[in-house]
């Protein structure tokens, strides 16, 4: 059995060392990941808390000594309190005024409360309109949801036709490159929006989600960001014919949507190069978009930077997805 | 009478990867209505060449021309393809792979007509991946109909089916031959290519070797007959003035005179019992052409 075993083993692990294009991602991959997760999380001691300063930093610093933290500094008032209100950051300090606001429904909100209650500093509760830590989650797991479903729906599976030499047998119909691809957008689009709506409903009945803006637009948004999505996978899947490979690239989309696209938590304090980076990433323009619409009523008019990107990523990739097709492995 | 122009025409392929060169000048016409057999062994060029006909490889140098010009944007329109080995869509009955790929074309044949010509009016709603390797072929060869085509390219079709299922694909076969399809087949069975084909291009190294009716091609290299004995070479007598050659099966004597070999044998006392007699066949004619077996 052990022979067995073996042969086995050294049969599967020749495979692999021989897919040189795989094996080159295996170790990029991480590589890159490490290299990228350094660039934007280094710099020693990884902070518990994000706190937005209006002022004079050093006095704030001096006057809190708050653990853990990461200071930033910002200047437009209105716009860093309506972020404490949504759990995007844990306070904002004012030490001209002696005053810190923080959301009491945020867990870390809270903490930093207790540490500095009791002190010189006057706390002032910013509830946000009401929103909750899971109001601001949603689109960031729907959209996480969106975008996986899409890379490794569309990408994963045309590289197993291609494979398997399912594309070979409809190269000789008179299928298009561009009649394949369409169809692979148009049914990854309706399978995913509409598992989309069933999940946000679903859990909107039990937690209530506030929309203030339109559903139709919201709609429209969703359908727009999932087009998106569905391209990239696409232009990934669009020669590549070993399974690995795709994964290994389609990994290498998805990571830097799941850390820079404000998913799970929001990009303040992050370098500058870190938000530019992110606006080239789809996700970060359907979380946007969708988050205003819910929590500030935005309209698609106002949206129009993120429908102009979400689109604008859309034809690009699925031009280059068609033009670049192949139909077989080479 | 004016000559009909070829369906398909193949003028001197060439195909290399790197250095291989896989098919190396293949010519051949094809005319309207007719059964052209490719026959060769594994690796022959075969599906190379039949691929660069599909118009899936490019070529290396040469031209294919369809209808006497090169293949324009109706050539898959009005062609019908069964590759040696295709995948189909998971999880999709017979009817849905049918219904899919009758989509793709502007004049589909009637889906009932289709189901009936290839037999798989029981097999409707079973999911494909649970076919049987003749059933799986049947469904392949109507995906090959669907659009009523007028040239079918057919690469081994029977390749991997029991004698029965194989049988079983050749009467369909015969059926769409019937029907006044021009078929172009590959096929390393010489039981195949004899019983299907109305032309034989025998195909050897890249390179057409010989071609013809199986019987033109069959008469213009043999007159002779064998007489197979499944005996061992030394029971034959010593002075037997018959060349002979030792098979599996015992010996074969090839003549041209059967009954002076016959009076031979029975006049020196040769055991005769399980004696056949038989024509010289493709399989024999590929042995004598490349002096290799045609691998079945």
């Amino acid at each position: 059995m052990i022979g067995r075993v073996y042969a086995l083993v050294r049969a599967r692990n020749l495979e692999f060392l021989r897919d040189r294009s795989t094996l080159g991602w295996n170790i990029l991959l991480p590589v890159l990941l490490v290299a990228g997760l350094a660039a934007v999380f280094g710099g020693g001691v990884r902070p518990l808390f994000k706190v937005g300063v209006i002022g004079d930093m050093d006095q704030a610093r001096e006057q809190t000594r708050l653990e853990f933290t990461q200071y930033f500094a910002g200047d437009d008032f209105e716009a860093l309190r309506e972020k404490v209100g949504r759990h995007q950051i844990d306070a904002l300090l004012i030490p001209a005024e002696g005053r810190y606001y923080y959301n009491p429904a945020s867990p870390k909100g809270g903490v930093i409360h207790r540490m500095l209650e009791g002190g010189a500093w006057a706390g002032v509760e910013e509830h946000g309109a009401g929103l909750r830590y899971i109001d601001w989650l949603l689109p960031g797991i729907l959209g996480m949801n969106i975008m996986f479903s899409c890379l490794f729906g569309v990408g994963y599976v045309i590289v197993r036709y291609r494979k398997n030499g399912y594309l070979k047998r409809l190269s000789v119909t008179p299928v298009t490159a561009l009649d394949f691809v369409l169809a692979q957008i148009v049914s990854r689009l309706l399978l995913i929006v509409v598992i989309t709506v069933a999940v946000f409903m679903g859990t909107n009945a039990i937690f209530e989600f506030p929309v203030r803006g339109s559903y139709l637009d919201l709609f429209i948004l969703t359908v727009l960001g999932c087009a998106s999505m569905v391209s990239i996978g696409l232009l990934v899947a669009a020669r590549i014919a070993s399974e690995e490979l795709a994964g290994g690239v389609l990994n290498f989309a998805a990571w830097p949507m799941m850390l820079l696209c404000e998913v799970w938590f929001s990009l303040d304090g992050a370098p500058q190069w870190v938000h530019q980076l992110a606006l080239a990433l789809p996700l970060t323009h359907l979380l946007t978009g969708a988050r205003a619409i819910m929590f500030d009523g935005a309209t698609l008019a106002q949206l129009s930077t993120q429908l102009a990107a979400l689109g604008g990523i859309a034809v690009v990739c699925i031009t280059l997805a068609s033009l670049s097709f192949r139909w077989r492995q080479a | 009478m004016v000559a009909q122009t070829p369906l398909l025409q193949a003028q001197d392929l060439h195909k290399n990867y790197g250095d291989v060169e896989a098919v190396r000048g293949i010519s051949f016409a094809l005319e309207p209505g007719v059964c052209f057999g490719l026959l060769g062994p594994n690796g022959a060029g075969k599906t190379t060449t039949i691929e660069i006909l599909e118009g899936v490889l490019p070529v290396s140098s040469g031209e294919v021309l369809y209808k006497g010009a090169p293949r324009g944007g109706q050539f898959l329109q009005e062609v019908g393809i069964a590759f040696q080995a295709t995948a189909l869509q998971d999880y999709l009955t017979v009817r849905d792979q049918l219904k899919l790929f009758r989509s793709f074309y502007v004049d589909p044949m009637p889906l009932d007509e289709l189901v009936e010509l290839c037999a798989l009016g029981e097999l409707l709603g079973r999911d494909s991946r649970k076919l049987s390797g003749g059933q799986r072929q049947r469904l392949l060869l109507a995906l090959a109909l669907v659009n009523d085509p007028e040239l079918v390219f057919l690469d081994e079709p029977t390749t991997g089916l029991d004698p029965q299922a194989r049988r079983n694909v050749w009467s369909l076969l015969e059926g769409i031959k019937a029907r006044g399809k021009t078929i172009l087949l590959s096929t390393h069975y010489m039981e195949e290519a004899y019983r299907l084909c109305d032309e034989i291009a025998i195909v050897d190294h890249g390179r057409i070797i010989a071609q013809g009716s199986p019987d033109q091609l069959l008469a213009g290299h043999f007159d002779e007959t064998v007489i197979a004995l499944p005996i061992t070479p030394d029971l034959l007598p010593q002075d037997l003035p018959l060349d002979y050659i030792e098979t599996a099966m015992g010996v074969e004597i090839i003549t041209p005179d059967v009954d002076s070999a016959l009076k031979a044998l029975a006049f020196a006392g040769t055991p005769l019992a399980g004696m056949e007699l038989r024509n010289r066949t493709l399989e024999d004619l590929f042995l004598e052409l490349t002096g290799e077996e045609l691998r079945a």
